[in-house]
């Protein structure tokens, strides 16, 4: 099919609304070949994970090595994280998942197996998908995200199966460091454990990842990013990795509650504080583009980022859907070409607000602010139904994305006893440390009083509006009552 | 003699494929192994495959009814701190 790739024509003085100004997350710089192929990927590309929906299938729950961040025990429905799913399915199962919710969800153009283990150890489910795939649904991009153990054994077949993407976790290049994320991995027929097992996974990862970059299929790294275990050598890794050919790099926080069971969980390691997670990721950035937009979603997700759909999928109500595929692609094709339009339009407006953004003093401090969207890249949320919220920074020269925060105690939205009492206004509050301003489509009273009171400005005036836009309008009313000067700056921290 | 797979098994498929014998397969609850073909993987491997892949401590037995991962073994989370951990959970 041929898409237009967004923002090709213009030269680096053009601002793509999804990472706008001079930061290196932008995918401007590279070569036409991978824009191509990244421009509607959600996981890939940051402008396309506000349009452009992804799902994950599981099919794979085979697992070849242990993470001290996973526990193989659990499935949570209110839980989301990596590893985790529902219901296991057949490849058959997953095809005609595949295909339900292409044809409902056409803005879906995305397939990836990610687990709930690793999609190489069941390499005979994961093909038999894709196969199936590349056939019956030509339409959709094909992905996958391994440890990368047995990688190198499974490049020949996927290059096969027209998959352009594949994404691995590589957390550490250091056996040393590796024996404290890994306690063991299968390998020739044995389990082998510690510093000598972390150097085999290691090993293959590197090589893994080498194979493929000389084949021309995309490669992204994943890294969990632990305290006081890798946070120092990332971004040595984050070098590496892209010396040998990955074009682009996720550092991810890791996730670690007790009741989760896992070794992190139980033996009490912290994850990165979200200034931890964006200084490390403003430092690897100088060396390589970053990716900043992961929602770290389950093995079975379904929807945009950030939204998981997959209730609406279950088998049985799959079963009942009667799917004209033939049809479905003519519409899908329809809905992506006006979602490439609808971009290209955006490219070509000129951004008046951001262009004065540059008239303001330069001695102005820069902002964090939250927004609230359900996608599209605009403010359309109502601030009592966010359950994440999207980080800008503003400054005197532009406006960038940084981050999502999850609502929801962070991973688990389950039942009563998972509550501490604690109000919902009062966490999101925690959750939105740091920021200024909190732009909405609307927001009731009360949560309106208690936000001003900690400091955060509410903002509704901007519903509709695309998110940059509105950022940096708030920036700017921000800047010019003086509220940004930064003798001001002193005086909010020490009432903060 | 044969091995055997245990109600603490949470059907991930591992052990099924590295089977060398095909005496894995799947049952309703978990994973079960056809004492008839298990031969402990003597003659093929140096250790019993299903044992060296599971990643559930307590999920499979030898052949003398002793469990082949006890509890620890795997995750590194010693047994008394987990135990611990999970007595404070439940008491929240």
């Amino acid at each position: 099919m041929e898409l237009k790739v967004l923002g090709q024509e213009q030269e680096s003085s053009g601002c793509s609304s999804g990472s706008c100004g001079s930061t290196d997350d932008q995918l401007s710089h590279l070569p036409d070949a991978i824009r191509e192929k990244v421009h509607n990927h959600p996981c890939y590309s940051e402008e396309a994970h506000h349009h452009f929906a992804r799902m994950h299938v599981a099919v794979a729950p085979a697992c070849n090595i242990q993470c001290h961040y996973c526990n193989r025990k659990y499935d949570c429905a209110n839980e989301s994280r990596p590893g985790v799913v529902s219901e296991l399915l057949t490849p058959d199962q997953a095809v005609k998942k595949t295909m339900a919710v292409a044809a409902n969800i056409p803005q879906m153009t995305v397939l990836g197996i990610a687990g709930p283990g690793d999609p190489l150890a069941n390499p005979e489910r994961t093909f038999e998908t894709f196969r199936q795939l590349s056939e019956k649904a030509p339409d959709i991009k094909l992905c996958v995200s391994t440890n990368g153990l047995a990688l190198p054994a499974a490049v020949e077949e996927l290059s096969k199966h027209n998959i352009d993407h594949v994404t691995i976790t590589i957390n550490t290049v250091d056996p040393e460091i590796g024996a404290k994320i890994y306690p063991w991995i299968f390998w020739n027929n044995r389990r082998i454990k510690g510093k000598k097992g972390a150097k085999i996974l290691i090993e293959q990862q590197q090589k893994g990842l080498e194979m493929l970059a000389e084949k021309g299929i995309l490669v992204k790294v994943n890294s969990v990013m632990i305290p006081g275990v890798n946070d120092k050598h990332l971004e040595e890794v984050s070098l590496i990795v892209k010396q040998k050919g990955a074009f682009l790099h996720n550092v991810m926080p890791l996730i670690a509650e007790a009741e989760h069971g896992t070794f992190y969980g139980v033996m009490g390691q912290r994850g990165p504080t979200h200034d931890e997670l964006q200084t490390l990721q403003d430092a690897c950035s100088g060396d390589m583009n970053m990716m900043r937009h992961c929602r770290q979603c389950r093995a079975d997700a379904v929807g945009l980022l950030g939204e998981d759909r997959g209730d609406e999928f279950t088998m049985d109500k799959i079963e009942e859907m009667d799917i004209d595929y033939d049809a479905a692609m003519i519409k899908r094709a329809e809905i992506h070409a006006a979602i490439a339009h609808e971009l290209e339009q955006k490219q070509k407006q000129p951004k008046e607000s951001l262009v004065t953004l540059s008239s303001i003093k330069k001695e102005t401090r820069p902002v964090l602010m939250a927004v609230a969207t359900t996608g599209g890249g605009v403010v359309n949320q109502h601030f009592g139904h966010a359950t994440e919220f999207l980080i800008y920074e503003a400054n005197t020269t532009d406006v960038r994305f940084i981050s999502h925060r999850k609502v929801e105690d962070l991973y688990c939205s389950g039942g009563d006893t998972c509550g501490d009492g604690e109000t919902v206004l009062s966490k999101i509050i925690k959750v939105l440390d740091g920021c200024e301003a909190v732009i909405c489509s609307k927001i009731g009273y009360e949560p309106w009083s208690q936000l001003e009171e900690a400091g955060i400005m509410p903002n509704g005036e901007h519903a509709m509006e695309p998110i940059e836009d509105a950022v940096a309008a708030v920036y700017k009313e921000m800047a010019e009552s003086g509220a940004l000067d930064e003798s001001e700056s002193n005086n909010e921290l020490a009432t903060a | 003699m044969a091995y055997s797979i245990v109600e603490k098994c949470v059907k991930c498929h591992a052990c099924a494929p590295a089977c060398p014998n095909e005496a894995i397969y799947e049952a309703t609850l978990h994973f079960m192994v056809d004492p008839k073909k298990c031969t402990e993987c003597e003659g093929d491997f140096a250790d019993p495959q299903c044992a060296s892949i599971c990643p559930i401590e307590g999920a499979i037995l030898d052949g003398y009814k002793v469990v082949a991962n006890p509890p620890g073994s795997l995750t590194g989370i010693p047994a008394e701190k987990f135990e611990e951990v999970m007595a404070e959970i439940q008491a929240r």
